[in-house]
């Protein structure tokens, strides 16, 4: 082995370099040049986070993320002249519990759903914001009495109604359709993949509707453990089929590719898909979980007064209706929901795409966020045991 | 740059000058090295073992409680601290941090704790017990003193232990975590599993073309290198797109095939977001280095050795197994050895083209670092498998020597 | 296996070269799939029928326009070009200078220097990022280019080393105290003789590193904030989130500068090669 290892070592070095390169020019140039562009380099990209006027907005991506650039964030700098820098995230605290706890605080407001948001309020992460000192309604309506009452939790700013629902591409399953929850468990009667959102939230209340447990006791039975070990088996049945996803942009494109059949999803970026690029996506409403999210401005910031401006702006009922005709999403201000008429670049009737329009709403699922709030560490922690066993 | 004054400082010749001055050329990169790869090395394994957060946040609660004995619940004057330090920690903003680790140990007790401090604001005097118990039960509960009592050491074996799937009970005695929290054990296993999957595919699809590559006349050698090289070069997540385009569901792969009449447009094969998504891209991505290393050894073979075996009578099967193969044993070593050390580290492909069940260890150490926060298992789950490379890294050198790693 | 080492022209040696032809066609064949596919007309990801037809409709650069069009995509091409040239003029510097040392003889500890400071080629980039997030962010280097010019340049340095060391290793010790002989102090025959000797191991060195910070992308996830996004990074939250065939494009883009470093390297071996 050794005199073979030696062998070896020879032979390598044969294939070393070995030159007399004619370019001692470079050679005699090329530290002097190498130090000029690293002082540039270092000096031109000192870290922009000095920068007192411009604000970081942190939105969800994709065509939501779209829809509250056009509506919220490209108006509000157009308006005030602060410039918004805008990140995209997938939800949860994960980003903002280090950005509190080590200080070094880069993003200043967040969309927020609301079991974080008031995860985040008992932590310690968010900023408070006055309901009061947002806009009035445009008849005069005090923010407080305009904000639909549920949605004034104390903690954040109230913003938009969404739904997670699931959905199918019609093109890729021959025959009958889905139509029920118990449908996309039922692997016999659907063949083929899932996509489901890669968080213990919703996945536990779908499992436990679709083995039967009627919509109004969903969070009872999920409150006792046999409850939620009855939804962690539910989910074994269809696991070897789900693809996770994290990103609300994913389900679409996983659906259009045909790299799964039906897929849960946030329903405005559904309705975007079918309304603008024309794909034959079907929403499933059976069993929708209905929520809303909140604008949170991370504790801490030094842009405090920006970030404060920006909510304010973002959540006026103008800003939301203005989100809403591009995105299937309601406002949580009464005030907005007339306003809310057509798409605004399809032109077709926003109502039957809302989740709370009366056909859709007919079996929907409230989100309990307060049970929420107490479990979802817990919870998450035992689903991505799950998932990694 | 600093270099350019080094020789001439140092210009006495040969001997213990010239010592001098070759440490003076080597110290900066040590100290570089040092300072931006060994150091941060170090601060993940110190967090690891060290973790001051609840101890700095709650010290009083957390002396208090190690005279305790352990029985039942422990006395008022440890409820009257935590009551102090708790309500100290709300306003400071570490009682999230606090309450996360706790948490880890007793789940639940984030929202018990944040509950807590906000209820104790409004409470000015005790008896503290009482007023613990009338806000949450959980505090009637000896398991979350103990929760508080283990979180409250500055240096603990829990992360490694969990690591190894095992767990401290209250008494001190150390057992195997239930049986639904035990993930990283088998985790570990998959990735070795895995790693020597792909390590065996790598020679076997590897041997055979840095054979022919030795072999081929010197322009055609050149030509087939380059072959070889194109992915080495070629970013990484080119690669592993390119690997989405042919294996997902609507791609090339499946395509061709339900062309090919082989199977049918139902019933496309799922070939990504699965563990043969990641062996499959892990196996291209990694051949490379095998190749290389194995070309690097069978180039320095005479060909007259087969040549002998052959004049001598040996089949073609016998000249190889007897003469060809044992020479090229090392470039076997140290490609095996290579791609098998890059394999149980590997992050990236199998995060985007792995789906569940094709993650590999490293995959867990970034959800703890980047989603549950438990930057401290992140460490430990880091540490074993640092050792694990670290003692492959040292055979490595052994056997080949680490300023050989084969490149080009 | 054994056919392998068949000499005839038999049916196992026949084996044996399709077998090697479809490895190489599997190393090589992704790669390639992906060019074509950038020009697809469609949203698509697969080979439509009019490309199957070579139909020139089917064809199209709408994908390089909205990269090109495309602030984020841009913005992560400077970020790239500016960490990437900044590690790598560090690593080349610093990597160069080690190698020196190392080569000469009696330096103390060599194999075990030699060891640490190849260690961040092998170590997982997991651990290494993993590492660096805390540590860098107690130094107040988190979500800063120079926080990741400084990491990738770690990374960077064992190739540099790597390369120098073995371009040193053929050269001739002797030539340097020639040129002391007739004169020349230490910094004259380094600058004169040993530099210009090294260069092309040194160049090469220098793409390596720069190819590792240009593909880097764990560091970046773990470290860099949305104004350190780079290729890598916007590459990677594409796939992971909405794949679009500009990714496509900007692959292509990245292939085609892959292999002209690759020639670059290539080339310099030879020259290297040539003069033996």
């Amino acid at each position: 082995m050794t005199s073979a290892t030696n062998r070896a070592r020879a032979g390598r070095q044969a294939a070393i370099v070995k030159s007399a390169w004619p370019l001692a020019v470079l050679g005699r140039r090329f530290p002097a040049a190498a130090a000029l562009t690293l002082a540039a380099t270092l000096t031109a990209t000192t870290p922009a986070h000095g920068d007192a006027q411009s604000l970081t907005v942190v939105s969800w991506g994709g065509s939501y993320g779209r829809a509250v650039y056009e509506a919220a964030i490209a108006p509000f700098s157009e308006a005030t002249g602060i410039r918004v820098d805008v990140e995209d995230y997938n939800g949860g605290l994960a980003q903002i519990r280090p950005q509190v706890e080590i200080g070094n605080i880069h993003w200043d407001v967040v969309g927020l759903e609301i079991s974080d948001a008031v995860l985040a309020c008992e932590e310690g992460l968010l900023e408070p914001i006055d309901i009061s000192s947002l806009p009035h309604g445009p008849d005069g309506t005090p923010a407080a009495d305009d904000f639909v009452d549920e949605t004034q939790v104390g903690c954040g700013a109230p913003f938009i109604y969404g739904s997670t629902v699931y959905a199918y591409n019609s093109d890729h399953i021959p025959g009958e359709m889905p139509t029920t929850m118990a449908d996309f468990f039922d692997l016999e009667r659907f063949p083929g993949r899932r996509g489901m959102r890669r968080i213990a939230q919703g996945n536990l209340e779908f499992a436990l509707v679709a083995d039967g447990v009627p919509l109004d006791e969903v969070y009872a039975t999920l409150d006792r453990p046999e409850g939620i070990d009855r939804a962690f088996r539910k989910l074994e049945t269809i696991r070897d089929e789900v693809i996770w996803w994290e990103a609300g942009a994913q389900p679409q494109q996983m659906l259009a590719d045909g790299e799964v059949v039906m897929s849960t999803a946030y329903n405005g970026r559904v309705t975007h898909a079918q309304v603008l690029e024309d794909q034959p996506f079907v929403i499933v409403w059976d069993a929708q979980l209905l929520a809303f999210g909140q604008l949170g401005i991370v504790a801490g910031t030094r842009r405090l007064d920006e970030a404060l401006e920006y909510v304010a702006f973002a959540t006026s009922a103008d800003v939301l209706a203005g989100i809403a005709r591009r995105i299937s999403y309601s406002p949580t201000r009464k005030s907005g929901m007339p306003l809310v008429t057509t798409h605004l670049a399809a032109g077709v009737d926003m109502a039957p795409h809302m989740p709370a329009s009366p056909a859709n709403a007919a079996r929907a699922l409230r989100y309990d966020w307060a049970w929420w709030v107490d479990h979802q560490d817990e919870l998450n922690e035992r689903f991505g045991a799950w998932l990694a066993r | 740059m600093t270099g350019a004054r080094q020789p001439r400082r140092y210009s006495a010749g040969p001997g213990s000058g010239a010592r001098l001055r070759a440490f003076g050329l080597v110290t900066p990169l040590l100290l570089f090295v040092g300072v931006t790869f060994i150091a941060p090395l170090v601060t993940m394994l110190v967090r690891s073992v060290h973790d001051p957060v609840v101890a700095d946040a709650l010290p009083e609660t957390v002396s208090l409680l190690h005279d305790w004995n352990g029985e039942g619940l422990p006395p008022e004057p440890v409820y009257a601290a935590a009551a102090r330090e708790l309500n100290q920690a709300r306003e400071d903003r570490t009682l999230g941090q606090v309450a996360g680790r706790v948490n880890r140990v007793q789940s639940g007790m984030r929202s018990v704790f944040t509950r807590t401090a906000r209820a104790l604001e409004d409470i000015e005097a005790g008896p503290w017990r009482d007023v613990f118990s009338g806000i949450n039960e959980a505090w009637n509960d000896p398991a979350t003193w103990h929760a508080i009592k283990s979180t409250g050491q500055r240096f603990t074996a829990r992360h490694y232990l969990n690591a190894v799937d095992m767990q401290r009970l209250p008494d001190g005695s150390v057992t195997r975590q239930p049986e639904e929290r035990r993930i990283y054990l088998r985790l570990f296993w998959r990735t070795l599993l895995v790693s020597s999957a792909i390590t065996f595919l790598c020679l076997l699809l590897g041997y055979p073309i840095a054979h022919l590559i030795a072999q081929a006349p010197p322009r055609r050698a050149n030509l087939l290198l380059v072959l070889v090289l194109v992915p080495f070069w070629t970013s990484l997540l080119v690669r592993t797109t390119a690997w989405i385009v042919l294996l997902q569901t609507q791609g090339v792969i499946n395509d061709l095939l339900v062309t090919l009449g082989l199977i049918g447009d139902d019933g496309r094969l799922a070939m990504i977001y699965n563990m043969t998504g990641t062996i499959v891209a892990m196996t291209h991505v990694l051949l490379p280095f095998m190749v290389l290393p194995l070309y690097s050894v069978m180039r320095t073979i005479p060909r007259d050795h087969m040549n002998a075996a052959a004049s001598l009578g040996a089949t073609p099967r016998q000249a190889f197994l007897r003469v060809y193969w044992p020479q090229s044993l090392p470039g076997v070593g140290a490609g095996s050895l290579l791609v098998f050390i890059l394999a149980i580290g590997f992050y990236i492909t199998p995060a985007l083209v792995g789906g569940s069940d094709g993650q590999l260890i490293s995959g867990m150490i970034a959800y703890h670092m980047q989603t549950s926060l438990n930057w401290g298992l992140a460490g430990a789950l880091g540490g074993v498998l640092l050792l694990g490379v670290l003692v492959l890294y040292v055979l490595y050198d052994r056997l080949v020597g680490v300023e050989r790693m084969g490149l080009s | 296996m054994a056919a392998a080492t068949g000499t005839g022209p038999g049916m196992g040696r026949i084996a044996y070269l399709v077998f090697c032809a479809a490895v190489f066609l599997f190393l090589v064949a992704p790669i390639l799939v992906i060019i074509p596919l950038s020009f697809n007309a469609e949203p698509y990801f697969t080979f439509t029928e009019g490309m199957l037809r070579l139909d020139s409709e089917a064809y199209s650069l709408r994908w390089y326009r909205e990269i090109v069009e495309n602030e984020a995509w841009r913005g992560s091409m400077v970020n790239s070009l500016v960490i990437g040239v900044s590690a790598t003029v560090l690593a080349t510097v610093l990597g160069t200078l080690a190698a020196l040392g190392l080569a000469s003889p009696g330096v103390p500890a060599r194999r075990a220097i030699m060891g640490i400071l190849i260690s961040p080629m092998v170590t997982p980039v997991i651990i290494a990022a993993a590492g660096m997030f805390f540590f860098y962010s107690d130094l107040g280097l988190g979500q800063t280019h120079l926080g990741i010019i400084l990491a990738h340049a770690t990374l960077g340095v064992p190739f540099v080393v790597v390369t120098v060391t073995a371009t040193l290793a053929a050269f001739d010790r002797n030539l340097t105290r020639a040129a002391a002989s007739l004169g020349a102090g230490p910094w004259t025959a380094f600058r004169r003789v040993q530099l210009p000797l090294i260069a092309p191991g040194v160049i090469s060195g220098a793409l390596f590193a720069f190819a590792v910070s240009f593909d880097e992308v764990v560091v970046v996830l773990f470290m860099g904030g949305v104004e350190q996004r780079t290729i890598p990074r916007q590459m990677w939250s594409g796939i992971r989130e909405q794949i679009s065939p500009a990714i496509l494009a900007v692959a292509t883009f990245l292939i085609v500068f892959a292999a002209l470093l690759l020639l670059t390297v290539e080339w310099l071996r030879r020259r290297g090669g040539g003069q033996q």
